[in-house]
């Protein structure tokens, strides 16, 4: 069996291109790029929603793009339990599709920031996660001026073991100065119930090359592998 | 029913549990640094003027509340919203 997934194209991604080239030339899977409006579920096994700034994120980062009939194409691979991963501005559309709970806010330095920050697995049994081992320290880079996770519920996302990493430093420490945005508690990544679908800031399509890495690193690679390896075993 | 012109002004403000950095500045590096230290509190929020049809005040209201309620227009999660006022044009 041939796996396929899809990179969604909205107007204003800007990450839709590295994140087609990791998944086609890094890991090796067909990958193909498609404009929002043409997307149809089911010719594809999974789903990337890229980062950038669809529709200029106005209004809210993600808001007008989870309107899109990409969103009801990608309910259905939600419910039938085939993998979605959104990053950064993807991230931001899951929620506001309420794919994902919560919401992300303005960053509490009011800043854009852009740099390599570590984050820490907190749950290595998901689609995407499950070549990790949880404690497990990465290193990638953020680039947003919305990521400041925020939820009405953080008890009931802890209790169902939703969220998936934390901002910590390099030895896997939680502290306020690893934390980019301001997130509560810390939290770059979280997933659903069912845990098909997850929703980062970090961005894995920029850290899966060594030569892009200040540190040599390619943990972005575990992310593709793991939800590659996800979609083969459903099948 | 004849129908006429409304305009609506609402707001959507974070809710309190989400911190406001921008309404924080505003108060800690400008507002206090100015010697406005009677100000106690700020909040920061966006505002939409909206111009439709209906037939009546309450019939406006109804409208663009159901609109903002169903397009998420304001985040259920992190803001309210609140209809400042409503009049004929």
């Amino acid at each position: 069996m041939t796996i396929k997934i899809a990179v969604i194209q909205f107007p204003g991604a800007n990450c839709d291109l590295d994140a087609m080239h990791v998944l086609n030339n890094v890991i090796g899977v067909e990958t193909s790029l498609v404009w929002h409006n043409h997307f149809k579920e089911a010719e594809f096994d999974g789903v990337i929603l890229p980062g950038g700034f669809s529709f200029g994120d106005y209004l809210r980062a993600g808001i007008i793009a989870a309107h899109s009939p990409a969103l009801d194409e990608a309910r259905t691979m939600l419910k039938d339990g085939r993998p979605i991963i959104g990053i950064c501005n993807g991230f931001q559309i899951l929620t506001e599709a309420e794919f994902l709970p919560g919401a992300l806010l303005q960053n509490y330095s009011l800043k854009f920031v852009c740099k390599w920050i570590n984050i820490r697995v907190e749950n290595n049994k998901t689609p995407f996660t499950h070549k990790m081992n949880k404690g497990d320290v990465l290193a990638i880079p953020i680039a947003h001026g919305e990521g400041r996770y925020f939820t009405d519920n953080l008890k009931e996302l802890e209790e169902n073991e939703q969220i998936v990493f934390k901002y910590s430093d390099e030895n896997g420490k939680y502290t306020q100065k690893a934390n980019p945005n301001g997130s509560m508690e810390n939290i770059a990544g979280i997933c659903n119930l069912e845990r098909n679908c997850m929703g980062l800031m970090p961005h894995p399509e920029r850290a899966s090359e060594a030569i892009l890495s200040p540190k040599g690193t390619t943990h972005g690679k575990l992310f593709f592998n793991s939800m590659v390896e996800f979609i083969k075993r459903r099948s | 029913m004849n129908q006429s012109e409304f305009e609506i002004e609402i707001s959507l403000e974070n809710k309190p549990a989400a911190r406001d950095p921008v309404a924080e500045t505003i108060k800690r590096d400008l507002l206090a640094k100015k010697g406005y230290n009677q100000v106690s509190k700020v909040r920061s929020g966006q505002y939409l003027r909206i111009v439709l049809l209906a037939n009546s005040k309450e019939n406006a209201k109804e409208i663009v509340t159901k609109m903002c309620n169903d397009l998420r227009i304001f985040n259920p999660v992190t803001q309210n919203l609140k209809v400042l006022n409503v009049k004929k044009l």
